[in-house]
């Protein structure tokens, strides 16, 4: 399955250097994140921008997980040649990452929407499978 | 216990400017902040004020006090910017001004300055080495044009005892402008680390605005945020102890979420636990969410250290010339025409003697943006944009690099079409530190 089906992403950058967050939809799946989106995955998914080092922030308090990538956006965004010289589009790209397939826990999803405790009220229950 | 409300109302330069019209009409704030300094626009702003000393500030800044002021007025809302850019005192006489335009007489602006240490970089560029790569800054030699040091709070809240209703700044640590109040209202100490840590989680919730409330998020499917279109811009309820609830407008569009929250959190930082700022090192690893009502999110748990002992400073120079151009191909076999363009193109500029020293030969929709990640097979689009950029030593050469783009609508392959080019002087930015006793605030008023 695709990272997607588990977490959402948003992505900084601070000069040169590009950093994505991962967040676990159901904190209860950070362990599992933790364990297979790692600081290697990360850097060899993209192994074609990264010229410098992955580094991986565990926060286990908000079920996420920051990484920091420098030399990974071509000098920076004000002097990047590349289109998204902000590398704002690189968190939804991490999210195409292969992870192994873990039954969704649908109903703990739903349970903790309606408690208010993942705040993704507005999304669908039980995602869609594209 | 009481509470502060601040609002934030601009997330960059060019942000809206409605929303941050209907947080000062209907959000109840004591102070709304607007954060509109992105890290390369003083540098383009200093150019601005050498040719016209009266310029180089935000060029929406009379556009938004216009829009924003009456209703600050009326409320008794007082406002926070780092509009000023490159010249807070010509942006306080244009704001007085436009204040009288509009009948606030007595209105009272302040401007901040200080961030400018460009004279003494200038004075000693061998003292100033550069974080971002070898070397300092007399490296930059004579193309250097600003150095302004990121600063802290203290000239803000000087502005707000003198009796301020608006605070113009330059260069400012983004969460300053919202940390700046709570400290002037709660009487925090200076080494109050906790507590500044605290505000300074507030601060950075709330300085991309709308990108809180659920700009910057929506994933139709997954994470859907009804009325983008007229996105609310965020509010902070701010108690004493520095914990704060996230809310937004009543009736405007977006979604204030826990999701929302932790991603603006995350959003920028490094170290989550050492989130360095001019007056405190914040620590953001123990803040947690709690969702109290639909858009209503309570933070608490951040934390802080002592500040650091420097302060970051940018520096603007002039790097080089970056040439570009685009066209489209449909259809099919759009995927090969745009590559047989890109190697046309590429030709052209050795065949021409166009010297660039780093190029890009992409097809958007293709490879533009989704460079690298496990690759699978995606379906040939229907249309492919071909894009070149260059970066060249002279303008001349810049331009030649989009017009061997656009000349592939008669010598390129079949059905190219909607070619476009530019070529523009790029003014970058690299970092280095200064000791936090060599710059000091300076505060003039002007009265509409």
């Amino acid at each position: 399955m695709k990272l997607r089906e588990l977490a959402h992403a948003r992505t900084g950058d601070k000069g040169d250097t590009s950093q994505i967050s991962v967040i676990a939809y159901d904190p209860g799946d950070y362990a599992f994140l933790a364990e297979h989106v790692t600081a290697e995955r990360v850097r060899a998914h993209f192994a074609a921008i990264v010229r410098g080092k992955v580094i991986r922030y565990k926060l286990p308090g908000l079920g996420a997980l920051n990484f920091v990538m420098t030399r990974a956006l071509a000098g920076g965004v004000t002097r990047s040649l590349s289109l998204d010289a902000h590398g704002k589009c690189l968190g939804t790209v991490l999210l195409e990452l292969e992870i192994p397939d873990r039954q969704r826990r649908h109903d703990s999803r739903a349970a903790a929407a309606a408690s208010g405790e993942a705040g993704i009220a507005a999304a669908p229950l039980v995602p869609s499978s594209e | 216990m009481r509470t502060i409300r601040i609002g934030s109302g601009a997330g960059y330069s060019g942000d809206r400017i409605e929303p941050a019209v209907e947080l000062a009409e209907r959000g109840g704030l004591d102070y709304l902040g607007f954060e509109c300094l992105a890290e390369r626009t003083i540098a383009l702003a200093q150019g601005e004020k050498l040719r016209d000393p009266r310029s180089g500030f935000d060029p929406l800044l009379a556009a938004r006090m216009e829009a924003a002021l009456p209703a600050c007025r009326a409320n008794g809302v007082r406002v926070i910017t780092n509009m000023g850019a490159a010249n807070p005192p010509a942006a306080a006489r244009t704001t007085a001004e436009v204040a009288r335009r509009l009948g606030l007489s007595g209105l009272r602006v302040a401007a901040v300055t200080g961030d400018d240490v460009l004279d003494l970089v200038r004075e000693d560029p061998d003292d100033y080495a550069l974080l971002e790569r070898p070397g300092t800054a007399a490296d930059l030699g004579d193309s250097l044009r600003s150095a302004n040091a990121y600063m802290g709070i203290a000239g803000i809240i000087e502005a707000l005892r003198g009796g301020a209703d608006v605070v113009i700044t330059g260069r400012v640590g983004d969460p300053a402008l919202f940390v700046a109040p709570l400290v002037h209202e709660f009487g925090w100490a200076m080494d109050d680390w906790d507590r500044l840590g605290k505000g300074t989680v507030v601060g950075h919730l709330l300085e991309c605005a709308g990108q809180i409330t659920g700009g910057y998020f929506a994933d139709p499917g997954r994470k859907d945020v009804p009325g983008l279109a007229r996105l609310g811009f965020p509010i902070a309820e701010v108690a004493e102890d520095g914990s704060a609830v996230i809310t937004k407008v009543e009736g405007s569009g977006g979604r204030v979420s826990i999701a929302s929250c932790k991603e603006q959190l995350l959003y920028e930082l490094l170290d989550p636990a050492s989130y360095l700022q001019p007056d405190v090192t914040a620590d953001f690893s123990g803040v947690r969410f709690t969702e109290l009502a639909p858009d209503r999110v309570a933070v608490a748990g951040g934390a802080g250290r002592r500040r650091p002992e420097t302060l970051k400073v940018s520096l603007g120079y002039l790097d080089s010339y970056v040439g570009e151009g685009q066209i489209s191909y449909a259809g099919p076999g759009a995927v090969a025409r745009g590559r047989l363009a890109l190697e046309i193109v590429r030709e052209r500029l050795k065949l021409t003697g166009v010297r660039a020293t780093e190029t890009r030969f992409e097809l958007i929709g293709v490879d533009a943006v989704r460079l690298g990640g496990e690759r699978e097979a995606y379906a040939d689009p229907a249309e492919v944009r071909v894009r070149v950029a260059g970066r060249t030593d002279s303008m001349a050469e810049a331009i030649r690099i989009g017009n061997e783009v656009e000349t592939l609508y008669t010598n390129g392959p079949a059905g190219g079409g909607g070619a476009r080019r530019s070529a523009r002087q790029v003014v970058a930015v690299v970092s280095t530190l200064i000791p936090q006793a060599a710059v000091r605030p300076a505060v003039h008023y002007e009265v509409a």
